[in-house]
């Protein structure tokens, strides 16, 4: 710790931070632009001027830029000399030479970062009268819009895009005042993390294209803390309403998660909410346009009668809506709402981390890892921020170099310059070509089984007790020995691996190397991926597979079938599912969204999506984390646990149950693996200064205008029975438990980056610790390995043996019900080997029927040169592909 | 009066090759240096008062001793700076163009001092002549064994290759021009850290002018001793290639030791003002240097007198001005000079420099009001040095700031009788 003086007041500061974040950090307003938190220092900006003394004598001191000057012992500064002040107002003011004012028309406006500071820098009036420079906008995709004119010029864009997130088409071009942000022509950005820019740009640049379509100034929005339900991962969001749509998704920044950022998959998924596939109405036979609901629940409550229920869940449900399920039908009669397949591999790799010894890493301790292999992932594609977190952990076996020549890790650009292009290990192992090659220190490509032998190899090479994979050739042996000797000379070696590539070969394989590393004695952590937002809840809480359930529901002859949140046909062939539906006489469907399952519903059940309902999610590293409603829909779209507490009430199974943290509670009290759920967050009563967190900004509008076409009488708010948040702008509008912020907001701080306001310091965890509960941590010490080897794998004389491949944009459900993300989906594929698309003669983008077990679809042809001989990688999740992805035959 | 820089630069202008440079003595230093010590040459160049004649006039010597010589390298770079864009400068081009290999002479004996393999000479791309000596001079010195991976069989390495510049005056600053040799954006870097310390691709990395470096052969094979003896001024060691342009009788270049007066260089050398014109100012040392006035004829050309009269001795090659060419112009067209070359990096400049610009040119256009004096002065401070990431800015200032002080009546007289009275 370094004593420092800043206005007069002596602290103690890390002396590896510079004055800048020592001087927020310490709660002195002082502006800046071009630094983040995440990004370090350059000094473009000139905007964070301090005076810097020489000594306690020094009265005159000089103008120093504090993003610059390490927060070293000793060193006295003011943030409010008026050469200080005075020059940070000029900076304000040049800035304005050529920005547009164009605020009342501008997105960001209200929440602009530069607004903020001009305010805070006390520049007003004018001087400049001469014409202002202008310039040409791109079209840069369905997700981000351009407006160049209002640029700043602190190079935050660039640097986030092409030196943190990896992407390389956006740049900065031409010089002087004329310098140009965006790219070499127009076309979609290609980052899978674009959407970050609109938060990293400290104006109205780039902004997000989704939320323009249905323009919502900040205060305007209802917003709550909400949870991504678009992969495992389980990033934290704020979601924000107004006149019943959701309107964007903000990052909610937390610390051990997603830090700042989002992918685009979580940010500009969200628009299913909205989509004209929502159900709205209950359905029951012979209604095409709906009943009222007491008729739905009188023919449920009727048709039930004296019949056996059983119950679909779903992993993307919430726990609490898994649990009410499982207790409506009973625990012999509840699926997870996974096939066997996969349902044995997301257990393989939840019992794993349970009954293992190697902990699984939040992805903050993915960041402070130093060597990485992954198995069988393309982890851009199925845990996207995940990927984003590998690629800082990359750097930091270089990131010494820099300490050895005295430069502060804050001082980014002779950071890289002293690290140049050199990464610590990154090897990955996995059937196709992954969007981390780039910064790859090996790949290797071939089947999961290849790709499992390949891990075990490694796993023998740590630990030579284990056996070494027979039949290897020189190659493998040589890869996984340099492999293995990368991860031993690092401290945090890093293993990922996950569900995706469908084997349990890999999952295991992936276990053993994490483990033999941990008896080596390294603090090594293992990563698994899974497919969906509670895919762990879900396992943690257990139940049958759907063919399982289905195959006993014949013999017992149940009559009446209850699926939650959950098309089926993503699960299993389109044949088993119709199989399995046309045994029951009743199929209760409760969904959000149209499905092909719910177009096999005799009865149909609104339930709302995240944004109407409160639950509990676990991600993929075993945090239990918590999500909010965000409004009250004026549709009938009540949570689905709420539901399944209605079908109970109104069948001879009442619930005790009646609100969310009931539900909770008996979640964490009842079962053992999610003791302390209810407690991640404050519970309903929870009160600040005698009022409840209010949703809305002090500064809402049109609250009493809103709805007077209905009625000229301001409706009674509704009261969240569910938690201590309220829905109206009424309560408490401060710094609330991390748990329940609905938005970052502090005087003079309207962007997001109020956030340096809720951080005990800059770029730290949150005050009062970052929301969430880690359920699985490593208990034995034990090694235990599998040690079951694979026969290598065999090109099938039968046809080509399929590889599930992912797209963020594409694969996942949920997402691809929203335009912009169809927009970018493309179509479904079947990537092929050069030598066997030759065979069969077929060429890049050629249409093509192709056949699953007999379930046809048709594909356009991507020949993928990284594609192993004999495999065929099929587009997962797209429609019609045959989610089994067994063995795969085609004709032209 | 010894003249060691220019005294072989044949009087038709044409380069000296290699035969011709060694039957003058050429590279007598470079086995000379390979017999010394690393350190001995950085002490005796030290000694020398030897200062960067780049413009910030850092003694040469001491700033290579910065380079670390204990400890692993991938490598270390010498880096010979000839993008000399600065307006009014064109001292390097002579010593290129006309003594090529007395540039790479001094470049063996710094790359050996520093112990650096690898160096490079960046020249302004509007050089093009100068490019293709300096390609014929390497190829030559290759071939004699001087450059090479064993050079004079000695077993040290230093390989030296050309680079010519795209044409920006921020390549000429050191670090933006290491950044646009690594092929990156012509930025300037944050100091510390010093390129002696991460320069080149991060590693240890001298940058010295080419003026500079024409004087290390000289050194070597004279001694300090007799290179502070060439010059008046005791503590700038040499001599001092001089230069004027503008309305003179004789504009050109001489080489003359530190310490000649203004007053000497501008009536004998540069034959003093054409007929029926006044000398009104000059910026000595480059377009980035403040304006001396009659009052200052008498100081000495070197690094404090220049200093002390408030300006600054730059490159040592002066622009000056007459009573019949109008000052506001004149710092018009440098400021849109400057205006232009910003790198764009940092507010103060990028934003600052186009707005002086447009100041300057509505009074030159008659349109000028006595508030836009006092924001053209608040822009020479706004603009000062520490406020903006590198010197362009502060330099682009210090023309004005000096016009604003002698010749603020003629400001003056552009907005009160709505025109520019010189036109
Ligand atoms: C805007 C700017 C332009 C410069 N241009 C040149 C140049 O063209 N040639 C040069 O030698 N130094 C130039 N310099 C100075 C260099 O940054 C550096 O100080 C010099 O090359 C060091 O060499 P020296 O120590 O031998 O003088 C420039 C500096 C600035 C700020
Ligand atoms: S586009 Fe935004 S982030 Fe990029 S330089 Fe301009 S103001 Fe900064
Ligand atoms: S990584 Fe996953 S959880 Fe995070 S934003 Fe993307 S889709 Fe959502
Ligand atoms: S002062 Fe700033 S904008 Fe100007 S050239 Fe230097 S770094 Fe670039
Ligand atoms: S924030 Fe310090 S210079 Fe930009």
């Amino acid at each position: 710790m370094a004593k420092i003086k800043i206005n007069g007041k002596e602290l103690e500061v890390d002396p590896n931070k510079n004055l800048l974040e020592a001087s927020i950090s310490a709660g002195f307003d002082v502006p800046y632009f071009c630094w983040h938190p995440k990004l370090g220092s350059i000094g473009s900006c000139r905007q964070c001027a301090v005076v810097k003394y020489r000594d306690e004598n020094d009265k005159v001191g000089r103008v120093v830029m504090s993003c610059m000057e390490p927060a070293s012992e000793g060193s006295i500064i003011s943030t409010e000399a008026p050469q200080a002040k005075e020059f940070r107002a000029n900076v304000i003011e040049a800035l304005m030479t050529n920005h547009p004012h164009d605020c009342p028309v501008c997105d960001e406006g209200g929440e602009c970062h530069l607004q903020d500071m001009t305010v805070m820098s006390g520049h007003t009036n004018r001087r400049f009268e001469f014409e202002k420079r202008t310039h040409n906008n791109q079209y840069l995709g369905p997700f981000i819009n351009h407006e160049m004119n209002r640029c700043i010029q602190c190079y935050r864009c660039v640097r986030y895009y092409r030196d943190y997130a990896g992407g390389d088409d956006l740049n900065v071009f031409s010089s002087r005042n004329r310098v140009y942000f965006g790219r070499a022509s127009e076309g979609v950005l290609e980052s899978e993390f674009s959407g970050n820019l609109v938060e990293v740009c400290p104006t109205g640049v780039f902004t997000d294209k989704t939320l323009k379509k249905h323009h919502t100034r900040k205060w305007d929005l209802t917003t709550a803390p909400s949870i991504c339900v678009h992969c495992s991962v389980g990033c934290n969001t704020i979601a924000g309403e107004r006149y019943g749509t959701v309107r964007r998704i903000y990052s909610r920044y937390n610390e051990q998660v997603n830090g700042y950022f989002l992918c685009d998959r979580g940010r500009f998924g969200y628009e299913f909410v909205n989509s004209d596939q929502r159900i709205t109405k209950y359905i029951i036979p012979g209604s095409t346009e709906g009943v009222s609901k007491s008729a739905a629940f009188d023919f449920i409550s009727k048709s039930i009668k004296g019949k056996k229920v059983i119950g679909v869940g779903s992993p993307r449900a919430s726990l609490e809506t898994n649990f009410a399920l499982k207790q409506f039908v009973g625990s012999e009669n509840f699926s997870v709402g996974l096939s066997k397949r996969d349902y044995q591999l997301a257990k393989l790799a939840v019992d794993t981390l349970i009954n293992g010894s190697v902990k699984s890493p939040s992805l903050k301790d993915v960041e402070k890892s130093e060597s990485v292999f992954v198995l069988g992932e393309d982890v851009t594609q199925t845990a996207p921020m995940l990927a984003l977190a590998i690629r800082q952990a990359i750097k930091n076996l270089v990131k010494p170099k820099a300490d050895k020549a005295g430069i502060p890790q804050w001082n980014d650009a002779p950071v890289r310059e002293i690290i140049q292009s050199a990464h610590g290990p990154l090897h990955i192992a996995a059937p196709v070509a992954t969007r981390l090659d780039d910064v790859a220190t090996t790949t290797y490509f071939s089947a999961p089984e290849n790709i499992a032998r390949l891990g075990y190899a490694v796993a023998h090479f740590i630990n030579t007790k284990l056996v070494l994979p027979s039949g290897l050739t020189d190659e493998v042996k040589t890869l996984a020995e340099k492999i293995a000797n990368d991860l031993l000379s690092s401290d945090k070696p890093l293993i990922v691996s996950g569900v995706h590539c469908k084997s349990s070969e890999v999952i295991k394989a992936a276990s053993d190397v994490a483990t033999a590393l941990k008896s080596a004695g390294k603090s090594v952590s293992l990563s698994y991926t899974f497919e969906e937002s509670n895919s762990v809840g879900v396992t943690m809480l257990d139940g049958k597979p759907l063919e399982e359930l289905f195959d006993e529901a014949k013999s017992s002859k149940a009559g009446v079938l209850v699926i939650v949140e959950n098309d089926l046909y993503r699960r299993l062939g389109k044949e088993k599912i119709d199989a399995y539906l046309s045994q029951f006489e009743q199929i209760i469907v409760l969904d959000h969204n149209e499905t092909e399952t719910t177009a096999k519903a005799t009865v149909v059940l609104p339930v709302g999506t995240f944004s109407e309902a409160d639950g509990t999610f676990i991600n993929q590293e075993g945090r239990a984390q918590r999500f909010y409603q965000v409004f009250v829909p004026e549709t009938d779209t009540p949570e689905s646990w709420r539901r399944i507490a209605e079908l109970g009430n109104a069948t001879e199974k009442p619930f005790i149950e009646n609100s969310f943290f009931d539900f909770t509670s008996s979640v964490a009290n009842s079962l053992p693996q999610f003791k302390g759920i209810a407690n991640i967050a404050p519970p309903p009563d929870f009160k600040v200064l005698g009022q409840k967190v209010a949703r809305e900004s002090i500064r809402y509008s049109g609250r009493t205008a809103m709805k007077a076409n209905i009625n000229i009488h301001e409706l009674k708010p509704v009261n969240d029975i569910d938690s201590a948040l309220s829905f109206t702008m009424e309560g408490y509008h401060g710094e609330a438990p991390s748990a329940l912020t609905t938005s970052y907001w502090s005087p003079g701080w309207n962007s997001a980056q109020a956030i340096n306001k809720y951080q005990i310091e800059v770029g730290g965890a949150l005050h009062g610790g970052d929301p969430g509960l880690r359920l699985i941590e490593p208990t034995v010490d034990k090694e235990s390995y599998f040690q079951t080897i694979p026969e290598a794998f065999k090109i099938s004389a039968k046809g080509l043996t399929t590889v599930p491949v992912y797209r963020i944009f594409g694969s996942e459900e949920l997402s691809t019900k929203s335009p912009a993300i169809i927009e970018r989906s493309g179509n479904a594929f079947i990537g092929l080997h050069p030598a066997d698309a030759k065979r069969a003669e077929l060429k890049n983008d050629d249409k093509l029927e192709i056949s699953i077990g007999g379930q046809l679809a048709t594909v356009n042809v991507i020949i993928m040169n990284e594609l192993a001989e004999g495999l065929a990688g099929v587009s997962a999740g797209y429609k019609g592909v045959n989610p089994e992805m067994s063995e795969v035959t085609f004709k032209k | 009066m010894e003249r060691p820089l220019t005294k072989n630069i044949r009087p038709d202008g044409k380069p000296l090759f290699i035969k011709e440079y060694e039957s003058l003595g050429g590279y007598q230093s470079v086995k000379k240096a390979l017999a010394m010590q690393p350190k001995e040459i950085q002490e005796l160049v030290k000694k020398s008062n030897l200062k960067g004649r780049g413009g910030a006039g850092f003694n040469t010597g001491l700033k290579w001793s910065f380079v670390p010589m204990q400890g692993e390298f991938e490598h270390k770079y010498l880096v010979a700076n000839g993008d000399e864009m600065e307006p009014g400068t064109f001292k390097d081009r002579l010593l290129i163009e006309g003594n090529p290999h007395q540039l790479i002479e001094g470049m063996i004996g710094t790359a050996f001092a520093i112990q650096a393999d690898e160096g490079y000479i960046f020249i302004r791309g509007e050089y093009t002549y100068a490019a293709e000596v300096v390609a014929k001079a390497l190829a030559e010195a290759y071939e004699a064994g001087y450059l090479g991976n064993n050079i004079l069989k000695t077993g040290y390495k230093f390989n030296l290759h050309l680079h010519t510049s795209v044409g920006r005056y921020i390549c000429g600053e050191e670090t933006a021009l290491l950044n646009s040799l690594e092929g990156k954006r012509a930025n300037p870097r944050a100091k510390p850290p010093f390129p002696q310390v991460s320069g080149l691709f991060g590693q240890p990395t001298i940058v010295n002018n080419i003026e500079t470096l024409c004087n290390i052969p000289h050194i070597i094979n004279n001694g300090a001793e007799w290179f502070n003896g060439l010059s008046l001024t005791p503590g700038d060691g040499g001599t001092k290639i001089f230069g004027a342009s503008g309305k003179v009788k004789k504009p050109g270049l001489w080489e003359l030791p530190f310490g000649v007066t203004l007053r000497e260089l501008l009536e004998e050398h540069a034959g003093g003002m054409r007929d029926g014109l006044k000398f009104k100012g000059c910026l000595p040392g480059g377009a980035s240097t403040d304006f001396l006035v009659e009052q200052h004829l008498d100081i000495r050309m070197d690094y404090a007198s220049v200093a002390a009269a408030g300006s600054r001795l730059g490159t040592g090659t002066m622009i000056v001005l007459d009573d019949k060419t109008c000052p506001v112009g004149m710092v018009l067209n440098l400021e849109h000079f400057f205006a232009q070359e910003s790198c764009g990096f940092c507010t103060p400049c990028r934003e600052g420099l186009p707005w002086t610009e447009k100041i300057l040119q509505k009074i030159e256009n008659g349109k000028g009001e006595m508030k836009d004096l006092d924001i053209l002065q608040f822009h020479t401070k706004f603009m000062g040095p520490g406020n903006t990431f590198c010197a362009l800015a502060p330099g682009a200032m210090a023309p004005l700031q000096s016009a604003l002080k002698y010749f603020r009546e003629d400001f003056e007289l552009h907005i009160k009788e709505h025109k520019c009275s010189w036109k």
